[in-house]
């Protein structure tokens, strides 16, 4: 399997790694690796991700799922946000792998009540631990982390910046349906200015050789980007499409995406309301039926079903949303193990670093 | 005796001046002030300026001590329309004794201390204070900025006139916008009496709402809250309305967007009373430096990204924006290089992004920094100097900031060819909050000399 990943030193100083041949002398020589977002990779280290997570998904669908692969491993779930569905699905991976999981739940508030961010991190790293696998409201927060602990960080999603493993499980899931991505067209719809989601997808279907076209309100747009233009490369989502009209965007398809619009944004005057966003944005039958024919819907959830998705497409045929949450489970049982498996775990060779 | 400075001039600092005389040879005197830029030598006795002669001929004369100057460049000491000293109320982020030296080593004689201290400085008890521990503990000039509203609030008037007798420079809420705009109104019209200017952070809270870097690429992909340049100029714009209908005096801090440039064109042109200041890091970064490569665009998002010490308010801008600064620094459209010097301790800064405190610590690297811009043509070396001399100290309305006779022997010493790499941990200031770290600059403050007294001085080292 490919060997992903970044490493880091103490002083902040990162390596990309971009090839995927690699020996162990290499690996020891570079005490940490993390996942923190998929800008990281390359293709081929996606790939390799991807047909990793393919064997993962056979095992966790086993009636006994247990392997030894993480045995002794201690694997810290440390969230400063609510989330259950990542929480649980990073939980179950790294317990079907037979580590030791923690969960950590933390106010980001409580920051300011005392302990910081830095204080918890060192308090965790001195109990030896293997793998953090962080979610927190601030972007960045997973590499401020990284640069303060020998254990493998992996983002589980950091404020509206990257939600890598989300991206991991949409591309294992399309790739399943439809093989091969590239030069697909991957419409994605929503709250694309507050979406760390939209992010780490877009940077991911684009990565693998997909087209990926946004709508969303204006209101939910970056003030820089213009409705009916192409990104440059100097965006960091360059090639991205921005659609005038949402029917634009959906208008042959073969995947379409929907993302949650939250009631805050309505409030906070992004949205005049809900019911309108359902109607001028929502994803339902009239438009699934412009995408291509047997185009996959898919969506990160939690949904509000009837706002930006309608309830009878949602759980429809063309929907797969459910197995998105099911090779959620198997995208991050390989990342744990691409990161924390015994010869490749960020604990060794980092012995003698302090 | 020394509290301050109440009657403003010359005579009574000279109780604290050196009693010496120092003669300072051979050296390029720029002296925006009196439009002298020619090899000369100044001369100095007992803490005020004698003249600024070419007799000397390079010799000091008899019974002078003498500093060779040759190959450097003699200039006014630095005046810094916008200092923060943090004492009283946050001694562990910076004191009036760190704070001082840290202005010293930067070329600075005369630095203004912003009121938003702790407690804040909105009576003329807490002005008293920061000057009588600015007398004992600093080794430059600190005049103090007194709050417009009680509190920083925004909702009373500070006790403006009080303040004014007690020796205030001008009127600020710092960091806190003036949001009310009738405030703003009554603020200008009650400090025309006083002949002393407001001085406004423009910043309309409700456009930028959370935001912490500058709106554009580089915060969509960092996922990080923008803050639109509009929330600069839209209050930049009110308040240049605001000083026509008082016909007050307006100072605007930290001028950083294509806007607000705009406005304050054509307020001028229109005759209103404004001056505007601009600080070195928005003269010389983009919002690039946020990714934490020193200016370059990296390939990917990097656990070097993030970096803390590149939240400021206002934030560093765009490329176009900061272009457009320094074009009105040059045209002197924008009147004065201010540092807005924010230093703020480890905890402050080493988190996340978004809780990060603003500011930079600026003092001992701004000559350095803006004066790239002289290096690369964008601005003169004299435009430079008087920025940083003859027009904070016309501001301040102040009998400094020129080498004339009878004036107070504060005197910058800078060699031009010398290169440094910009050491944080070395600094004078108590901390270490600066995104130049590891830079290299050229050109350098070698020597400060505060009333004919040395405050600091690199030559020995050279």
């Amino acid at each position: 399997m490919a060997k992903p990943l970044t490493t880091s030193t103490r002083t902040g100083r990162t390596v990309t790694r971009t090839g995927t041949a690699t020996n162990q002398a290499d690996m020891m020589a570079e005490p940490r690796r993390h996942l923190l977002d998929l800008d990281d990779l390359a293709a081929s280290e996606i790939e390799g991700l991807l047909n990793s997570a393919e064997g993962m998904r056979e095992i966790a669908g086993r009636d006994i799922r247990k392997t030894p692969a993480l045995r002794g491993k201690t694997i810290i779930t440390l969230f400063f946000e609510n989330s259950t569905r990542t929480r649980v699905s990073f939980e179950q991976a790294g317990k079907i792998l037979g580590a030791d999981v923690i969960n950590v739940t933390a106010s980001a508030s409580s920051v300011s009540k005392g302990e910081s961010l830095l204080n918890t991190v060192k308090t965790l790293q001195a109990m030896q631990i293997d793998a953090l696998v962080v979610r927190h409201p601030h972007s960045g927060a997973p590499y401020f982390i990284a640069n303060h602990t020998d254990a493998a960080v992996i983002n589980a999603g950091d404020g509206t910046h990257a939600h890598p493993t989300q991206a991991l499980l949409d591309l294992f899931t399309v790739r399943k349906h439809i093989g091969d991505l590239a030069g697909k067209k991957i419409a994605i719809v929503g709250d694309i200015l507050y979406s760390r989601v939209a992010r780490s997808d877009i940077i991911a279907f684009q990565k693998m050789g997909a087209e990926v076209v946004v709508s969303c309100p204006n209101t939910l747009l970056p003030d820089e980007w213009e409705p009916g233009s192409t990104l440059g490369d100097e965006t960091g989502f360059g090639g991205l499409q921005l659609a005038r009209t949402v029917d634009e965007a959906v208008e042959g398809a073969d995947v379409v995406m929907a993302l949650r619009i939250q009631q805050e944004r309505q409030d906070a005057g992004h949205l005049p309301s809900l019911r309108e966003y359902s109607e001028r944005w929502g994803i339902n039958a009239r438009r699934m039926a412009m995408a291509k024919e047997g185009a996959l819907l898919m969506h990160p959830g939690p949904m509000n079903e009837g706002v930006e998705i309608a309830s009878d497409v949602a759980h429809g045929a063309q929907s797969v949303i459910e197995e998105q949450v099911r090779n959620g489970v198997a995208v991050r049982m390989a990342v744990l193990y691409a990161l924390c498996a015994p010869g490749r775990s960020s604990r060794n060779g980092a012995g003698n670093e302090k | 005796m020394l509290v301050g400075f109440r009657s403003s001039g010359p005579e009574k600092e000279t109780l604290l001046a050196a009693r010496n005389k120092l003669a300072i040879t051979g050296g390029r005197v720029i002296d925006p002030a009196q439009g002298i830029d020619r090899i000369a030598d100044v001369l100095i006795s007992d803490g005020v300026i004698e003249e600024v002669t070419d007799r000397s001929n390079g010799k000091a004369p008899e019974d002078y001590e003498q500093i060779d100057a040759s190959g450097l460049i003699v200039t006014p000491g630095f005046v810094d329309l916008h200092t923060h000293l943090r004492e009283p109320g946050q001694e562990w982020k910076e004191t009036i004794a760190t704070g001082t030296r840290a202005a010293a080593q930067g070329g600075f004689t005369t630095i203004c201390a912003m009121p938003n201290t702790d407690p804040v400085q909105d009576t003329a008890s807490v002005i008293d204070d920061v000057m009588r521990r600015a007398v004992a503990d600093g080794v430059v000039r600190v005049l103090p900025i007194g709050a417009i509203s009680v509190g920083q609030k925004g909702k009373l008037l500070a006790p403006m006139g009080e303040l004014a007798d007690a020796g205030v420079i001008g009127f600020s809420d710092d960091g806190n916008p003036v949001t009310d705009a009738n405030l703003m109104r009554q603020a200008l019209a009650y400090s025309v009496d006083l002949g002393l200017p407001i001085i406004n952070h423009a910043e309309d809270r409700q456009i930028g709402a959370g935001g912490v870097m500058n709106a554009g690429p580089v915060a969509t992909r960092l996922g990080l809250a923008g803050l639109a340049p509009e929330a600069e100029t839209t209050m930049v714009a009110r308040d240049l309305q605001l000083a026509g209908l008082t016909g007050a005096r307006l100072h605007i801090p930290h001028i950083s967007t294509v806007g607000s440039i705009t406005a304050l064109r054509s307020a001028k042109e229109r005759g209103i009373d404004v001056t505007a200041e601009v600080t070195p890091h928005h003269l010389t970064l983009t919002d690039d430096w946020v990714y934490g490569q020193k200016g370059e665009v990296p390939e990917r998002v990097g656990p070097e990204s993030y970096d803390t010490n590149t939240k400021v308010n206002p934030p560093l801008r765009s490329r176009a924006n900061v272009d457009a600064v320094v074009e009105a620094l040059r045209d002197g459209l924008i009147d004065i290089v201010a540092t807005d010097h924010a230093p703020h301790a480890a905890t402050d800064k080493v988190c996340t992004y978004d809780e990060a405190a603003h500011g930079i610590n600026v003092l001992e690297t701004a000559f350095s920094s803006v004066f790239s811009l002289v290096d690369s043509g964008k601005i003169s070396l004299g435009r430079l100097i008087e920025s940083l001399t003859a027009g904070p100290a016309a501001i301040l309305g102040r009998e400094f900031g020129t080498l004339k006779k009878g004036f107070a022997a504060d005197v910058t010493l800078i060699d031009p060819g010398r290169k440094w790499t910009v050491n944080p941990e070395a600094f004078a200031s108590k901390s270490v909050n600066s995104p130049l770290a590891g830079v290299e600059l050229t050109g350098r403050v070698v020597t400060t000399i505060y009333q004919g007294g040395t405050v600091f001085d690199l030559r020995a080292n050279a």
